[in-house]
């Protein structure tokens, strides 16, 4: 009944002790395995023996792939696609997550924010220091827009590197909000059934059948969104690393 | 421009003929719409595939703007004692990057990428 309930951690078995800290392989872990192994499972399946005409699998490999190349050249140009496989793997694990997140009794990992945190941090640091290794000094025109009074430059730049420290918290709570919240929703209209049901006895179980209908139509909802989200944390990534190629035009 | 054979194409024309010249201008509106947009394509198709996405994606471009510029401030005030005018100062810039934040992502200020 409690629609925080899903989101608990749940330490399943200790895999290593550091210091007086012990490693526990969590729910959460497990979730993450099985996402790994599914995605490695569909690419190397996928593309085993290719053929020029695709089979099922070998279709929809193709087509992911597609989906991120494209992404990726409309954003940062052909020479993004040297990210292509960072891209790739964010967008895939992502997915992948927050799909698994919808099945009943999955934990959804990407609900929780360390998760989310941590992939929008990697991605924060990955344009930093290659922003900073590829342009140098260059990379901080970035800040710098152009046509810009010079007595109101300093704010301008304040504001502008500001601007670019906060990425990495919408980035993140963007996709940790989206799936937490969409979670809920679902957990409490549930909930209306069995409070419906347990209250008002036989009337209730029949009226539990308006609630159910939300939840049908909320499973369609968050089905969209998981892929949405997916898609939108990705194509975030590009447009962030997009600035790391092509500082300050 | 992308299209310069365009750009040729218009000048051959009578420019003293009432209805090319608003033929014209038509073109060139169209044509600044599309150089104006490609950066904008990218927020276009994330947003309005739900508004309840479009108002996470906005309130946390907010949120994250001012609590940036929070944290800043307070840290600097800590670090230098200049307690409380950096968490005022940058309090107040945070808030602008929120709103700068923002305004990209709804696309109605331009991107810093768009080609200039």
């Amino acid at each position: 009944m409690d629609p925080i309930h899903q989101f608990q951690i749940v330490n399943l078995f200790p895999i290593a002790k550091i210091g007086n800290h012990e490693i526990f392989f969590t729910n959460s872990a497990l979730m993450m395995l099985i996402a790994v192994t599914a995605l490695t499972a569909f690419l190397v399946i996928g593309t085993a023996g290719a053929r020029p005409v695709p089979g099922r699998l070998q279709s929809a490999a193709e087509l992911s792939y597609e989906f991120v190349a494209t992404m990726l050249r409309s954003t940062g140009g052909s020479e993004g696609m040297r990210f292509f496989p960072f891209v790739f793997t964010i967008f895939m694990f992502v997915l992948l997550l927050n799909m698994f997140g919808i099945i009943p009794y999955a934990f959804t990992v990407t609900s929780h924010i360390i998760i989310t945190a941590v992939l929008a941090l990697t991605v924060f640091f990955t344009v930093l220091v290659y922003g900073l290794i590829r342009h140098g000094f260059h990379f901080f025109n970035l800040f710098v827009p152009k046509g810009v009074p010079i007595y109101i430059l300093p704010m301008i730049v304040a504001i502008e590197i500001l601007s670019f420290i906060s990425r990495p918290i919408s980035h993140s709570v963007r996709l940790f909000a989206n799936m937490l919240a969409g979670h809920i929703a679902l957990k409490v209209f549930a909930g209306f059934i069995i409070l419906l049901g347990t209250g008002l006895g036989a009337l209730g179980w029949a009226t539990g059948v308006l609630p159910f209908a939300m939840i049908v139509a909320l499973f369609a909802l968050e089905t969209l969104v998981a892929f949405l989200q997916a898609y939108v944390f990705a194509i975030l990534t590009c447009i962030y690393l997009n600035d790391a190629i092509h500082p300050g035009h | 421009m992308a299209d310069g054979t365009r750009d040729e194409g218009d000048r051959t024309e009578p420019p003293d003929n009432e209805a090319a010249l608003s033929a014209r201008l038509k073109r060139l509106g169209e044509r600044l719409d599309q150089t104006s947009r490609p950066s904008e394509t990218v927020s276009r198709q994330t947003r309005d595939t739900s508004a309840f996405a479009r108002g996470f994606r906005l309130s946390s471009e907010m949120v994250g703007g001012v609590l940036v510029g929070a944290g800043l401030g307070w840290l600097l005030d800590r670090w230098l004692g200049t307690s409380p005018w950096g968490l005022i100062v940058f309090l107040l810039l945070g808030f602008a990057a929120g709103i700068l934040n923002v305004m990209r992502a709804a696309g109605v200020a331009p991107d810093r990428n768009l080609k200039d």
